[in-house]
């Protein structure tokens, strides 16, 4: 039970990781790697619907009828995502101006969908918290990444701070649309090659 | 002069997905094949051109601080039910074209079908509806905005499910074949598309 609970966490972290392998949430995960600080807020906010809408999910996976649970589990996701915008908005007024609708799209981030279809509706409240954990994290790891990488070659800074010499000529490619899609491309490339997960066409 | 402007800065600039990122999972889920990408890029142009006007109608005379005023309800403020009621506006009107176009235009529907349902998840929807919101347009805008969207989502996926299908004879190191490489070529056609910015009609 133990090896199980631990795999729970671990596995989405590298070997089944929501956005390099299950290829879940990759708009937010684009969108919001410009700054880490933006990067970090939108961690939070996924990690508390995520696991929160797997657990209502899963206790509520006995009386959910089959034919409507889309449904269902968009009106719990929606409901969760219009608390977490609300307190950002209340407490970090000026970071949810700066995501601005992409807080409201987890409610269209396909994680939180995927792992409710695939794991909430399934299995009991417990292991779908840590499932739900499990994927946050995973989803984390990987935005962090972006986003240090984005902001360090881009504006020369890690969350505010400076961290290249005075000289540097900040790399703007990377704050654009462009730098986002390459960059994750790469890091895609570099994990499956590090965990050997090779897709076949 | 307006309105065309806003077309052609939403299908090329301002691109939903090459610029904003939005409806990034059925876009490189679906891209594999030519003709169901052209499907799918039809089915979003459609169901975009639909719900953005329609939320926008909610929006104005429902959700809108003092927007209840014709019920004589001026002093509410519904604002913070945007997210739930466009969810649902959006999963509502999915399901209800899906059945006038099964009903009154059968070779659409088989056409367009086995996509309609997808799209209800799609960020592009909803992210189109709370762009409009965000930037403020008026009606005829946001008709203007969710077609010119849906339109330039359709010529990203189909041009990438062009290139999809030539990559199929190249050697691809094994780790960045599938999603590494759409990442990257994506990448690489937002950089076409940068060449776009500045156009002002």
């Amino acid at each position: 039970m133990a090896s199980k609970t631990k795999a729970l966490i671990t596995d989405p972290l590298s070997d089944n990781n929501p956005i390099t392998i299950q290829v879940l949430g990759i708009c937010s995960a684009l969108a919001v790697t410009v700054k880490v600080d933006k990067a970090v807020i939108m961690c939070l906010a996924l990690t508390a619907v995520l696991t929160l809408s797997n657990t209502v999910i899963s206790l509520l996976r006995q009386v959910i009828p089959s034919r409507i649970r889309m449904i269902v589990e968009m009106t719990v996701i929606a409901s969760l995502v219009i608390v977490a915008d609300q307190l950002l908005k209340a407490y970090a007024f000026e970071l949810s101006r700066e995501l601005s609708v992409f807080v409201g799209l987890i409610i269209t981030n396909c994680i939180v969908m995927g792992r409710a279809e695939a794991f909430a509706l399934q299995n009991p409240p417990r292991d779908s918290f840590l499932d739900g954990l499990g994927n946050s994290l995973g989803y984390s790891a990987v935005l962090l990444i972006v986003a240090s990488i984005r902001e360090v070659f881009g504006s020369g800074t890690w969350l505010g701070l400076q961290v290249m010499p005075s000289g540097y000529l900040p790399n703007v490619l990377m704050l654009l649309a462009p730098g986002a899609f390459i960059i994750i491309g790469l890091l895609v490339w570099a994990q499956r090659t590090l965990i050997g997960h090779y897709e076949t066409d | 002069m307006e309105l065309l402007n806003l077309g052609v800065r939403s299908i090329f600039i301002d691109n939903i997905l090459l610029a904003y990122f939005l409806g990034m999972c059925s876009f490189l889920a679906l891209s594999k094949k030519l003709d169901t990408a052209l499907g799918l890029g039809l089915a979003v142009t459609f169901v975009l051109t639909i719900t953005v006007p329609l939320n926008w109608l909610i929006a104005r005379f429902f959700l809108n601080e003092g927007a209840l005023a014709w019920m004589g309800l001026g002093e509410l403020d519904l604002s913070f039910l945007i997210f739930i009621c466009f969810i649902a506006t959006i999963a509502s009107t999915v399901q209800l074209v899906e059945m006038v176009l099964d009903r009154y235009f059968p070779p659409l529907y088989s056409a367009l079908g086995i996509f309609l349902p997808l799209i209800t998840v799609n960020c592009s929807i909803l992210g189109g509806s709370l762009f409009m919101v965000e930037r403020e347009y008026g009606f005829a805008e946001s008709v203007v905005y969710g077609f010119s969207s849906g339109v330039g989502w359709l010529l990203a996926i189909t041009a990438l499910a062009a290139i999809r299908t030539k990559l199929r004879y190249s050697n691809i190191p094994p780790g960045l074949r599938g999603l590494g490489m759409a990442f990257v070529m994506t990448g690489l056609m937002a950089i076409g598309f940068l060449c776009f910015s500045g156009i002002d009609l």
